[in-house]
């Protein structure tokens, strides 16, 4: 609009000028495609025969691009797109590196599965509150925050998916709902708020919120800006997010109220978001402040571990075991993460993918149990393996990937972490990782002898059996094949990891694709 | 709250705050005003007339449930930036038409259409809460 003044004006030194090649919007798809069809699917609100059509259409279709994105990246390198064409860091960039793109084809493949469970499952009372809307949105959020190369963009993603969670975990407005949800709420907004604090005393210190930017400006301040707050103000902020000790006591207490194929998402996609939030912040950002930091994320990590699993071992409800094996998982994450080696951080993402697939497997498994054996509670249910032999099969299966035992894909994250710590000379969390195993294999295991094995009495009968239905045992059954395939051949799954890793110990590429002019030079 | 004068005037009242948000709107681009302020006027302007006449007429009056107006304006506003790639530029790209009518040259614009997009979302959202609050005082 300027040239109507009749000056002329260098659009180059403000806008991105080349036309954008028609594969770079692969970056931008997986959260705008949910965006649109949460749009729809809130529009179809009260049309509940329609919506799991729509949605599930949506989320195979976002899968695919997910897929499409992961091979653009792993072919080319990172993939970036700077939104309404400014330069950045002044347009927002979405990025996506190795690390974005395999938690986006995790997340959408658990996104999939979800959808698919919730056909039989979500009545029309769930899907006319909203269920499949919320879940798309919440999927856009997740996406974004993957792919976002801006900080602040990040801290938008996190409330778009946090809002969604809200409305997902309150569906229905049970009284116990509303019990965890209220629990759930306040301390995620106590870590949002953190974490908005934190970008925005980034935001003084750099004068930037490009993630690239940040990078590349850090080694020149480090010498006077305060970057250590900084680092442990993320610390402490995606912490409580990804419900690493002490902050950990908010996910079992809200995890088992709300229905199981939300939970099953909560478990697959929320914490490992905070989990990514804490890799992209603390190891490609800061990496010298969290060396220093190190000692004390290993000891929060042996804490996360060991607290999670006890809890787990406590419990008679298998929804509560699973939210304390959920916070045990962190744990082993962040000991990737306090490592900081290549191996240790490549074994925490390994660890992240396998998590995301496991415990969503193991929530919806256990609403399938609930439906053959009439109870969450490990009193009530009994005899499962005579009258559903397959289900145990299943069971079985996912309770050795959960611990960490092959033919699952647990054993290898847990060898890669194990490997690091010895490599390192930290012992101790060798030790911790190595007692956490065992300790997940008593608590899943006991879970599957007492839920299995145990001989059901006649007398003992709950009566609100109900029928498993096979979109269900479909969903569950697609989970076990990636579970499978990286539990007999992680090679591929490693490779990516280190890929992801090495992008993120030298952000060159990283920047370099974010400021192609600059990189030139 | 539901005095005759009230009443009266509640119509003329949502009709001229209604006409003022569309106003506010459409002038929002170059100067004060745009859609999310634009929502929040038209969302007030619905609430009054709800107060005043009740809650059934004002769904009957805005037709769609008000999720679904904030569904559509979520909708619009994805699809207007979603727009730029028919034209080789990155998402959300300011996309501009000059479209002359009866020798007026208008500026169609994809951000005109992002912001109509956010004022049909606020005001969807906000109109559905005061509606529900309005209902529940009924009870």
């Amino acid at each position: 609009m300027a040239a109507e003044q009749g000056k002329t004006v260098d659009l180059s030194v403000a806008m991105i000028l080349d036309p954008v090649p028609a594969a770079d919007w692969l970056v931008i798809a997986p959260v705008a495609l949910p965006l649109i069809f949460g749009a729809v699917l809130l529009m179809l609100r009260h049309r509940t025969a329609t919506q799991p059509r729509v949605a599930i259409a949506a989320l195979a279709a976002l899968f695919a691009v997910d897929l499409g994105l992961l091979i653009h990246v792993w072919t080319g390198g990172p993939v970036v797109m700077t939104m309404g064409r400014w330069l950045p860091p002044f347009g927002i960039s979405f990025v996506a590196d190795m690390l974005g793109a395999t938690l986006v084809v995790t997340a959408g493949l658990v996104a999939l599965v979800c959808g698919i469970f919730s056909i039989g499952t979500v009545n029309d009372i769930g899907r006319r509150y909203g269920f499949y809307a919320f879940m798309m949105l919440m999927v856009a959020g997740v996406n974004g925050s993957f792919l976002t190369g801006d900080i602040f963009n990040l801290y938008v993603w996190f409330e778009v998916f946090l809002i969604s969670s809200f409305g997902l975990i309150i569906l229905g407005s049970g009284r116990r709902q509303i019990d965890g949800a209220t629990k759930y709420a306040i301390l995620n907004l106590v870590a949002t708020t953190l974490f908005l604090i934190a970008t925005g005393y980034l935001y003084g210190i750099f004068g930037t919120l490009n993630m690239a930017d940040i990078a590349r400006k850090a080694p020149e301040l480090r010498e006077t800006a305060p970057l250590m707050t900084l680092a442990t103000l993320y610390l402490v902020a995606f912490g409580m997010k990804a419900a690493a000790f002490p902050l950990n006591f908010w996910l079992p207490a809200s995890y088992h109220t709300p229905r199981i194929v939300v939970a099953a998402l909560f478990a697959g996609l929320l914490t490992k978001v905070g989990i990514y939030a804490l890799l992209r912040t603390l190891v490609m950002l800061f990496p010298p402040e969290r060396s220093v930091l190190s000692g004390l994320i290993i000891w929060l990590a042996i804490g996360t571990m060991l607290i999670g699993i006890f809890g787990a071992l406590a419990q008679n409800d298998i929804r509560r075991v699973l939210g304390f094996v959920v916070v045990s998982g962190i744990g082993s994450m962040l000991a990737g993460i306090g490592l900081g080696s290549e191996v240790g951080l490549a074994g925490a993402i390994v660890y992240a993918v396998h998590s995301m697939l496991v415990m969503t497997a193991l929530y919806l498994l256990a609403g399938q149990m609930r439906r053959a054996g009439g109870s969450y509670s490990l009193s009530d249910l009994a005899g499962l393996y005579r009258s559903h032999p397959m289900m145990a099969a299943i069971a079985l299966f996912l309770v050795l990937a959960a611990a960490g035992l092959p033919p699952g894909s647990g054993l290898w994250p847990k060898v890669m972490l194990v490997q690091a710590s010895l490599a390192d000379g930290i012992w101790w969390l060798a030790l911790a990782i190595l007692v956490t195993g065992l300790l997940t294999t008593l608590a899943l295991g006991r879970v599957f002898v007492l839920a299995f094995w145990r001989v059901k009495e006649a007398a003992e009968r709950t009566g609100s059996e109900i029928a498993t239905t096979a979109s269900a045992q479909t969903a569950v059954l697609i989970l076990c094949i990636p579970v499978a395939v990286m539990g007999v051949w992680p090679e591929p799954f490693i490779a990516a990891a280190q890929t992801a890793v090495a992008g993120l110990l030298d952000p060159a590429t990283y920047a370099g694709a974010v400021f192609p002019v600059e990189a030139v030079q | 709250m539901r005095t005759l004068i009230f009443r009266t005037m509640a119509p003329y009242l949502t009709s001229l705050m209604v006409l003022f948000s569309v106003f506010v709107l459409l002038r929002g681009h170059n100067e004060p005003g745009g859609g999310f302020i634009g929502g929040l006027i038209a969302a007030s302007a619905f609430a009054i007339y709800g107060i005043a006449c009740g809650v059934s007429p004002v769904r009957r009056a805005l037709y769609f449930h008000p999720m679904g107006i904030s569904g559509f304006g979520l909708l619009i506003a994805s699809l207007a930036g979603a727009m730029s790639i028919f034209s080789g530029v990155p998402f959300m790209t300011g996309l501009w038409a000059e479209v002359s009518v009866l020798g007026v040259t208008v500026d169609l614009s994809t951000p005109l259409v992002f912001d109509i997009g956010v004022y049909l979302v606020v005001l969807g959202s906000l109109t559905s809460i005061a509606l529900a609050l309005e209902e529940r005082e009924e009870d």
